[in-house]
This record gives C-alpha cells, sequence and structure tokens, in this order.
C-alpha cells in the first residue's frame, strides 16, 4: 500500500508573520491518481502548493518523494524531482511561441534547435491528446491554449506529477471537459495529479480522492465516491451550510433600464461593445455571464455613465412612469436616480473604497453630496456604518479602521453594503462574491435577492456559472462584446451557456421571454 | 562620381558611430535596461582611449602604433564597462529610476570627456594640439589589396578595422539574441523578468551581463569617433548628438542590430548631407541639417503606430524588477 504512494507531506506548518497559513497539514498522492485538494479562499491550498513546488520553504514538517524525505528550496528543485505546478497566473512570454516558452530556463547545447523541439512538443502534445501549435504565438492565444502550454511546458520536463492551481476558473464549460479528458489520459499514463479548486462539482466530476483544508488546518481525505456535494461543504466549512439560493419568483416584473444599440470603443479603438440589446426588469435579477474581458466591465460603466458610447442609447424607466435617456447624463445625475454600479475589481480596493480610510469614511464618500451645510456631515455615514457592519456581519475593530486591514470579505461586505444602502432602482455588481467563503457569498446572494423582492433590477455580472443558474432569473451572455443570447436561468444548462459564451450564436432551446 | 563616393564614405564614417552606439543599446534594452547614459558612455570610451593612446606616445621614444592601438583599445572598454557597471549598480541592484541615472550618466560622461579632452590639451600644448598620429594610422589603415579596386574598393574596403568590426558585432548580437538559448533567456528577462525568474534564469546576472557589455560596444563608437573619424584628435563638444541618434536609431530598428546597419546608414547620411549636396546657401544647409531630426521624430510617430507585438519594446523596459516577496 505505501510503496504506490508518490508524495507525502507530513505535518506541514507555515507562517507568514504572525499568521499560520499551514497548521500541521497531511497529504499523500498516489502514483496514477487525481487528488483534489478543496478548500475556501485562505485555507491555506495554494500556500501548500508552493511549499511543494519550491516557492516556499515550510517552518516545520518535511516532504517524501517516493518514501524518501527531500528538501525543495526552488522551483528547480522541485522540476528535478518532477513536480510541476501550473499557476494560475500564466507565466509565460508574450512574444514567444508555445515551444520556446516551453523550453524557456532549460540548460542545455548553446544553440538553439528549435525544430528538434517542436517536433517533440508534438510528441507530447498527441500522447495526451491536446490540441497545441509548438509553433503560435502567446499573444495569438486564448486563456485555454495558453494553461495548454503551462501544462505540456509541465509534462515536456518530465514531471511525474503535477499541480494545478484553479484550473477552471477561466475555462468554459467545454474547455473545462477538454482539460478533464487530457487529465484522465495523464492519470491513464501513471502521472499524479493535485487539483486545486473550490468548485464542488468539478471535485466530484474528476477526481479519485478529496482532501479538505480549512483555515490552514487539514481537515480529512476521503474517496469521492462515497462525497457529496453537501458533505465536502461541511468539511470545508465545519458546518452545515444551507445551499439554496432562495430565488424566488420576480414580483410583477416591469421594464427599468433598457440598453438600445449599445456600442462602446475600447481605448484602442475596437469595438469592446457592438450593439448591445436588452431590458432588465425591476424585481428581477439579470446575470450577465462570458468569459472575463468579453465586455462585460464596459457594458456597466456605459450603463453607469463612466464610460461614453459610441453610439446607441441607455434609457432608464422610473418607477413612478415616463422614461428618461441616460446617455450623455453624467455619473452624478445617473447615481441621483438610483442607478447604481457596484464594481469588484480583481483587487477589491483599486476601485470603489479608499484603502487608507474607514467604513464610515469610505460610506461618507457617497453621502456628502447631500448635506446642506458648508461642512460635511459625518453623523449619517457614522450611522449607515453602524447598521452595515450590524446587519451583514462585518468583522471590524472599529467603524473608523482602516479598510484595508479588514479581510477580503469583510471589504466586499463594506463595498456592496453601501450601494444597497442607497436605496437603489437599478443594482448593478460584477463579480460580488469573488474570493469570499461560501458564508460570505451566501449572505451577498440574499441581500441581491431582497434587493430583487424590493422592486430593484439586478444586473449581476457573474464566474461562476453554477451560481448564476441558481440566482439569476434571466442570464444574458456576452462574447466579443456582443450579445449572443439571453436565456430563461430556470430552464438553460451549463453547456448552453457555455456554447453561447464561446460566441456560437443562434436560437437557445430555452429562450427568454421577455416580459412587456 | 568622387563627390558620390566622397559622401558615400562620409556617410559610412558617421553610420559606424551611430552603429556601435545603437548595437550597444539595443543589447542593453533586450534586457529591460534603458539605458538613456549610451552618448555619456560613448563620450567616456572616446576619451579615455584618446588619453590611454596620447599617454603611450608621450611616454614611448619611438612609439609603436599597434600597441598604442590596444592600449586605447583597453582604456576604452574598461572606461565603458564602469560607465555601464555604474548603472546597473544603481538601477538592477539599488533600484533607482532608470531615466534619470540614465541622464545623470550622460551629463557625466559628456563632462567627463569635456574635462579629459581640456586637460590632455593643456598637457599637449593647447587647444587643438592633441594628436596621437601613431596610433590612429593603424585605425585607419584601410583593407589592404582590396581598397584598391576603383569605385568598390573606394567605397567598402578603404575604412578601418573598426568599421568592420562594428558591422559583425551587430551581426554576431542579432544572431546570439535570436539562435542562442542565452538569447532566448535574455528576451524572457527584457518581457517579463518574474516570468523568467520563475523559469530559474537569473534576471540580474542577464541585465549586467547584458548592459555592461552593451555599455563596451557603445564605447567602441566613441573610440571610432575619435581615432578613426577624427583621426586621433579631440575637440571638445565634436561629437554632438550622435548619441541621441543611436538611441533612436534602436526604435527605427525595430530592436535588431542587423536592421540598425541601414538605420545607421541612413542616419549617417542625412547627418553629412548639408555638405555634400550642391547648390545650398547657407539657411538652406540649415534646414538640411535638421533632416536627422525630422526623420527622428518620424520614425518615433510611425512606430508608436504599428501594431505587431514583436516589434514592441521589451515590455518591462524601464522598469526595475523587484522578486516578489517570497
Amino acid at each position: 500500500m505505501a510503496d504506490d504512494l508518490i508524495l507525502e507531506c507530513k505535518n506541514i506548518t507555515k507562517y507568514f508573520g504572525g499568521v499560520c497559513a499551514n497548521d500541521g497539514v497531511n497529504l499523500s498522492l498516489k502514483r496514477g491518481e487525481i487528488l483534489s485538494v478543496l478548500g475556501e479562499n485562505g485555507s491555506g491550498k495554494t500556500t501548500l502548493m508552493n511549499i511543494l513546488s519550491g516557492i516556499y520553504f515550510p517552518d516545520e514538517g518535511e516532504v517524501l518523494i517516493k518514501g524518501k524525505p527531500v528538501t525543495i528550496r526552488s522551483p528547480q528543485d522541485a522540476f528535478a524531482l518532477g513536480i510541476g505546478m501550473v499557476h494560475q497566473h500564466f507565466k509565460l512570454i508574450k512574444i514567444m511561441t508555445a515551444a520556446e516558452n516551453i523550453i524557456l530556463g532549460m540548460e542545455g547545447e548553446a544553440r538553439l534547435h528549435m525544430a528538434k523541439v517542436e517536433e517533440d512538443v508534438r510528441r507530447v502534445v498527441s500522447e495526451y491528446g491536446f490540441d497545441l501549435d509548438p509553433k503560435a504565438k502567446i499573444y495569438n492565444m486564448s486563456v485555454s491554449q495558453k494553461q495548454t502550454v503551462e501544462i505540456v511546458k509541465v509534462l515536456y520536463r518530465g514531471a511525474e506529477i503535477l499541480i494545478l492551481d484553479e484550473p477552471t476558473a477561466v475555462l468554459t464549460p467545454q474547455e473545462t471537459e477538454k482539460l478533464f479528458d487530457v487529465m484522465r489520459n495523464m492519470k491513464a499514463a501513471g502521472k499524479s495529479v493535485i487539483i486545486i479548486t473550490h468548485k464542488l462539482n468539478e471535485v466530484l466530476e474528476i477526481s479519485d480522492r478529496v482532501a479538505v483544508l480549512r483555515k490552514g488546518r487539514y481537515i480529512g481525505t476521503v474517496e469521492t465516491k462515497d462525497a457529496t456535494v453537501e458533505s465536502l461543504t461541511e468539511m470545508m466549512v465545519g458546518e452545515k451550510v444551507d445551499l439554496d439560493f432562495g430565488r424566488k419568483e420576480p414580483v410583477s416584473p416591469a421594464a427599468r433600464i433598457a440598453c438600445k444599440d449599445l456600442t462602446v470603443l475600447s481605448p484602442d479603438g475596437r469595438n469592446a461593445l457592438s450593439d448591445i440589446s436588452f431590458t432588465a426588469n425591476g424585481g428581477e435579477i439579470l446575470g450577465i455571464a462570458g468569459i472575463s474581458g468579453n465586455g462585460q466591465k464596459e457594458l456597466l460603466e456605459a450603463m453607469a455613465g463612466l464610460q461614453p458610447s459610441e453610439h446607441g442609447t441607455v434609457v432608464y424607466y422610473p418607477p413612478e412612469g415616463g422614461e428618461e435617456v441616460l446617455t450623455g447624463k453624467d455619473v452624478n445625475e445617473i447615481r441621483r436616480l438610483g442607478v447604481i454600479l457596484s464594481f469588484v475589481p480583481e483587487d477589491r480596493l483599486g476601485m470603489g473604497l479608499v484603502g487608507a480610510m474607514g467604513i464610515s469614511d469610505n460610506i461618507a464618500l457617497r453621502t456628502y453630496r447631500s448635506g446642506k451645510s458648508f461642512f460635511t456631515n459625518r453623523k449619517i455615514p457614522q450611522q449607515l456604518a453602524g447598521s452595515i457592519v450590524e446587519r451583514l456581519e462585518v468583522v471590524t475593530p472599529g467603524l473608523g479602521t482602516p479598510v484595508r486591514r479588514l479581510s477580503g470579505g469583510n471589504v466586499q461586505k463594506v463595498l456592496v453594503g453601501r450601494e444597497i444602502m442607497a436605496q437603489p432602482t437599478v443594482l448593478m455588481v460584477a463579480y460580488p462574491v469573488r474570493g469570499l467563503d461560501i458564508n460570505s457569498s451566501y449572505t451577498i446572494y440574499h441581500l441581491l435577492n431582497e434587493q430583487k423582492a424590493n422592486g430593484a433590477a439586478v444586473i449581476c455580472v457573474g464566474e461562476d456559472l453554477d451560481v448564476l443558474i441558481g440566482l439569476c432569473d434571466r442570464i444574458l451572455v456576452l462574447a466579443g462584446g456582443r450579445v449572443s443570447g439571453i436565456v430563461d436561468a430556470r430552464k438553460v444548462t451549463k453547456e448552453e451557456i457555455g456554447l453561447l459564451m464561446t460566441g456560437v450564436t443562434g436560437t437557445p432551446e430555452t429562450p427568454a421571454e421577455e416580459p412587456a | 562620381m568622387t563627390a558620390i563616393i566622397a559622401f558615400l564614405n562620409a556617410a559610412i564614417g558617421q553610420a559606424i558611430v551611430i552603429l556601435f552606439g545603437a548595437t550597444g543599446e539595443i543589447l542593453t534594452e533586450k534586457s529591460g535596461n534603458l539605458n538613456l547614459g549610451i552618448p555619456g558612455i560613448m563620450y567616456m570610451g572616446g576619451i579615455s582611449g584618446l588619453m590611454g593612446a596620447f599617454f603611450y606616445e608621450n611616454a614611448s621614444d619611438s612609439p609603436n602604433g599597434v600597441i598604442g592601438m590596444l592600449v586605447s583599445l583597453l582604456c576604452a572598454l574598461v572606461v565603458s564597462a564602469l560607465g555601464g557597471l555604474l548603472y546597473c549598480f544603481l538601477t538592477v541592484t539599488l533600484r533607482a529610476n532608470q531615466n534619470v541615472v540614465g541622464l545623470a550618466l550622460t551629463t557625466f560622461g559628456v563632462g567627463f570627456g569635456n574635462f579629459f579632452g581640456g586637460s590632455i590639451s593643456k598637457l599637449a600644448g593647447g587647444v587643438g594640439q592633441i594628436s596621437v598620429r601613431t596610433t590612429a594610422e593603424v585605425y585607419r589603415a584601410p583593407v589592404p589589396g582590396l581598397s584598391g579596386i576603383p569605385v568598390i574598393g573606394e567605397v567598402l574596403f578603404s575604412h578601418g578595422f573598426m568599421t568592420y568590426l562594428g558591422l559583425l558585432i551587430a551581426v554576431i548580437v542579432t544572431y546570439v539574441i535570436k539562435h542562442t538559448r542565452k538569447g532566448l533567456h535574455l528576451i524572457a528577462v527584457g518581457e517579463d523578468p518574474s516570468t523568467a525568474d520563475t523559469a530559474g534564469i537569473s534576471v540580474t546576472r542577464y541585465k549586467y551581463v547584458a548592459t555592461v557589455t552593451g555599455a563596451t560596444i557603445a564605447g567602441l563608437g566613441g573610440l571610432y569617433f575619435v581615432m578613426e573619424y577624427l583621426n586621433g584628435t579631440w575637440t571638445n563638444g565634436s561629437f554632438g548628438d550622435r548619441g541621441w541618434l543611436a538611441i533612436a536609431v534602436v526604435i527605427l530598428a525595430l530592436w535588431k542590430p542587423t536592421n540598425a546597419i541601414w538605420g545607421s546608414l541612413l542616419f549617417g547620411g542625412l547627418f553629412v548631407l548639408d555638405i555634400y549636396l550642391p547648390g545650398l546657401t547657407r539657411a538652406t544647409k540649415e534646414l538640411v541639417r535638421v533632416f536627422p531630426y525630422i526623420v527622428t521624430i518620424l520614425v518615433l510617430i510611425i512606430t508608436s503606430k504599428r501594431n505587431k507585438p514583436e516589434n514592441q519594446p521589451p515590455e518591462s523596459l524601464g522598469r526595475a524588477f523587484f522578486r516578489e516577496e517570497r
């Protein structure tokens, strides 16, 4: 039994300053198996994998390869031991070809023989069933092709153990299937694969065993065939979680905001959005799906008045009747009508909150205009801050603590909470649960449902299709800056959305009815 | 015909100075270092080569031209390498701003050249009195035999060895960048140092080696100017803007030294055009003199429009590399 263990971690402990990222973690990997490492953000999965790939050095504990203790001090040491890691953020040189990237940093003859390298790469590619042209330049590749290059790079160097860090985060469902096929081929060839993820459905689909981490501690390893979504969530969170989105039927939806032939140019002069037309209804959550960078940001910003549009109009229908053309109005006018954008950027603090200011001051950024007096009214934001902290269970030492020092989830609650306090009639959120743990995510989902029940039109740009399908009433799919379809979230499947995301337009099988 | 041959020779004379500078700067920029100190380093290379030869010729009763050449070559190489090393220490090790360090180095280098140029002029007995003819003759010796061929020999083979060295270095640097493993790693360092670092390439070492080598190549341009173009003499300020033209040629050449050969010839030709264009008045002469600068501006406008990623400057150019916290 023990001799087919290719990798073992014993009692790995790693501190960053005073924070314990890994606390006595044990892990074992068998030859020819796919092991999922599951855990919420901040549970220490990536730290553990970085220890295995030589980026961090553990403070305590040991790593055994094929039963022998080893010391891994650099990525090169890890390579030499047959461990290859594919990072979430690709490490590729854009102007080079796939083959050049694959051999980058390898020792060898001074003169390059690219034709031979390309041939070797082709052999690896066909062995595992990849789809990759070694001569293609990285800058011409899609995200999934770049990921393929990274995986081939690791295999080309003879890795026995592959670590994939959140590989499906950037893929469409179809690309994910293709990746899983390749992973099964690798497993059949006797390679061992560790996949880091927090998507439970994928864990159940691909892996043989699941190791669960929670808050830096090792919870346990289970056979995938004995696991369910509920049991894994419980291991991950430490308590039973109600995974119901709580979606209710929209109450008397009425058109609230509409785009007609909206076209927006990106800074380099291409169309970021082309002829976008849709209507969002009050009392409904409209999801926006798409591979990231397909116009989501531009769409929300154009509607909120942050980006000029080339042509087309955005029309707002106030609840009391009538209509207002938003195109050409400035941001503050649009905000005053109740059209509110809450964009959660990748770095969270980059847009929306000032890191060095406290919660109440950040709220004052929105309220300071409302007062009549020359001086800023600090009382109102203070009260609002107090109620946000209370209702959303924000963990903070005080209202004046710089938000930069709060954890990601708490920052996000403040950001979304502030926008909701303004009682919007149109609430646009982008990636509202990015980086949040499950409990916080559900708090945010419930907030969005509440806004929907209050009659607001909620527009939600999301990454996780399972969430969009469970939460939204209708889903608009963007591909290449165009609307490739608007579907009914109650009837659509993930695969159908996946096809639309790749730009395959046409009538989806379940067209959404446009309520009048 | 004679006028055309004279013009071509003058153009080549200008071009080689620019070519050395451009090749050195291309190698430097490929590592992500934007060394605007190149004009200063060329000054430093020129004056130190001249000083080496001057002191050797003064110290020896019957100076040997070949030894003078070796002494001046060594002095130029060492001093320009030190210039590159200083730049690297400040920008790579201490992570100072590359533009500021580069401009300071140029200001320093020009001052260094003029100061020592003035000093040895004084030693030689007055302004314009320095002359290292014995050494300069070795630098200026044409290719034996071939230079006797009419027209072709006069244009192509009547130059000193440094002309051919400059062309050879440009070809070698192109080859190294394009066809060797080291070249591939160098491109990676200049494009994305953190990726190169993850791949196990020593970013600091590549930046140092490329920048110091680049500086010595550029320094040879200054030496060529003093020895072959000025015939082993010195006048303060005569080097002019050639270093900046070299940096402009880097962009025109799309970071390929072999392209820099044509770019340098174009700039070299424009630089001396006013002397060889017949029928120019004083005023129109001044207009013609502006050509190299107009071309530089046009080049910058045109190149900023091109879209092919390979022809863009190295992506990390001008930025210091901080290895992420480990």
